[in-house]
């Protein structure tokens, strides 16, 4: 082991925790945008417009085909245009972020997809518009499954962070490929590997324990 | 209070055209307990939702009060189901407020202050005899319990009429009873027009006035209760009323033909 390993990881870590926080609020916003709107366009929906719905659901089932690192060179032009380079954790933000927001939109439409029809019937009868409806009763009736599906896209953004760092995005996935791969540095190939495994933990523990404690205070004995 | 003209409706399905509803006429008094009854499929709840427009009619007029709900403009239909409550079989409580979040959400929805909220809220839920449950979650209630708070919502609003689509369907006799005492008082109290579907006999009988049969999306026989009952005309009066004296062995059961083992299944389902 050599002294430069606590430094190198470190700023491995600085870096994909970065990447990740970053891209996953970009993701969940542009995510939860297209979920939202699949829901509430989709045929008898609140407001209902099938043909934008197609078009949505279409552009999603595009880009979600699109192999990730394949989509990264893809956007490597956007990337550009955005924050000036094509390397580095801020490009890496712009893929990671278009390229998990689709995922995280058929995530957040199944999610709200559950809440039973007759709960948005209700909401219509007493004269409630559509913002109310995805406001007051579709968010809050689906939070602890949307707090489960974005817990599971985060960890996939985790993932993808480490593929990116394979084409110069920098991070732990950059650092593994670097030194373990290319220097057959095994301390610091390990190293990657345990806290990328450390941070996935606490992301599904953190979710797991959100979701669960929703639960338990709506449903007391269940 | 309700006048209903010609209305139709159909669904569309994969199979063709479902005529759900066909030439519906029907007037309903200002403050009555206006009873729906028809076996499963005849268009009940079809007829009911049209009232508050969660299925729009195919053609035909609905007026209630001074509104003529088919007329209505999406924004408009908004303002006018505020003063039209609905309850459910199934309740629709939302699992994420408490019975107080519940019974403000329409409140909320138009747009009412939080100290006016708070004073309603606790208001109605002293009518339903739910004054202490207002911190509580629905999944901690009984299905009775909830039927009280679907009402409550219902009534938040100061509605001008009650839709109810087999509210006491899912409950058992007892707590049944508690819910039609419940709306018979409402009704007493606040003046209240009460559309009410059932499949169960006791409740047209205990607190309907007059009431409609309904078969195969057609209105048959309208009229008093106690008409149904003694002088049935329809084939669907005929068996309910049958069925009822059947159970209760009372009234002129010699002139009816006992019910048939599946008849009797389908209506007590
Ligand atoms: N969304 C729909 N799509 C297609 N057909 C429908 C739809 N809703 C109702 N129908 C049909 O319309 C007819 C009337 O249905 P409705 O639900 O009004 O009956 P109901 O009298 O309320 O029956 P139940 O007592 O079982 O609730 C039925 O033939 C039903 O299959
Ligand atoms: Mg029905």
């Amino acid at each position: 082991m050599r002294e430069d390993v606590v430094d190198l990881l470190w700023e491995g870590l600085r870096q994909t925790l970065y990447m990740v926080a970053w891209s996953s609020v970009f993701a969940l916003l542009l995510g939860t945008l297209l979920g939202i709107t699949l829901v509430v366009t989709d045929k008898g929906g609140i407001l209902a417009a099938p043909g934008v719905n197609k078009v949505i659901s279409t552009a999603i089932n595009g880009v979600r085909s699109i192999p990730f690192i394949i989509l990264i060179v893809l956007l490597l032009p956007l990337s550009r245009l955005i924050v000036g380079t094509t390397l580095g954790p801020a490009a890496a933000i712009v893929s990671l972020s278009i390229g998990a927001a689709p995922f995280l939109g058929r995530i957040i439409e199944n999610a709200l997809r559950e809440v039973g029809d007759g709960k948005i019937e209700a909401a219509k009868s007493v004269g409630a518009g559509p913002f109310t409806i995805i406001l007051q009763v579709l968010i809050p009736e689906a939070l602890p499954a949307l707090v489960r599906g974005m817990t599971i896209a985060v960890i996939s953004i985790t993932e993808f962070t480490a593929v990116a760092g394979a084409i110069g995005a920098g991070g732990l996935g950059s650092l593994a490929i670097r030194f373990g791969y290319q220097r057959f540095r095994t301390d610091i190939l390990l190293g990657t590997v345990l806290l990328i495994i450390l941070i996935v933990q606490i992301l599904q523990w953190s979710g797991d324990y959100i979701a669960r404690s929703i639960d338990r205070r709506r449903f007391k004995n269940g | 209070m309700i006048t209903v003209t010609n209305l139709n409706k159909s669904y569309r399905t994969r199979s063709g055209t479902v005529s759900a509803l066909t030439d519906i006429n029907l007037h309903i008094e200002k403050g009555e307990i206006f009873g729906i009854i028809g076996f499963s499929g005849a268009g009940k709840s079809t007829l009911i939702r049209c009232l508050n427009r969660l299925e729009e009619p195919d053609s035909g007029s609905i007026r209630i009060g001074e509104t003529v709900i088919t007329d209505l403009k999406e924004r408009e239909l908004r303002l006018a189901r505020r003063k039209i409550g609905m309850i459910f079989q199934q309740f629709n409580l939302f699992d994420s407020k408490t019975v107080f979040g519940n019974v403000a959400f329409p409140l909320k929805a138009a747009g009412y202050k939080k100290p006016e909220i708070e004073r309603r809220v606790g208001e109605i839920l002293d009518l339903v005899e739910l004054g202490g449950k207002a911190g509580s979650y629905p999944s901690e209630l009984s299905g009775g319990q909830k039927q009280r708070v679907g009402i409550a919502r219902a009534l938040a609003g100061e509605p001008d009429v009650l839709l109810s689509d087999e509210a006491t369907s899912a409950l058992d006799p007892q707590t049944t009873h508690s819910i039609l005492e419940l709306l018979a008082d409402i009704n007493r109290r606040l003046g209240l027009t009460v559309v009410l579907i059932t499949h169960e006999m006791d409740v047209l009988r205990h607190i309907c006035g007059n009431a409609a049969v309904i078969e195969a999306g057609r209105i048959v026989e309208n009229a008093p209760v106690r008409e149904l009952f003694h002088n049935p005309q329809s084939d669907t009066a005929k068996r309910f009323a049958g069925i009822y004296d059947f159970y209760n062995n009372t009234g002129n059961s010699g002139q009816l033909e006992v019910p048939k083992p599946e008849q009797r299944e389908a209506v007590l389902r």
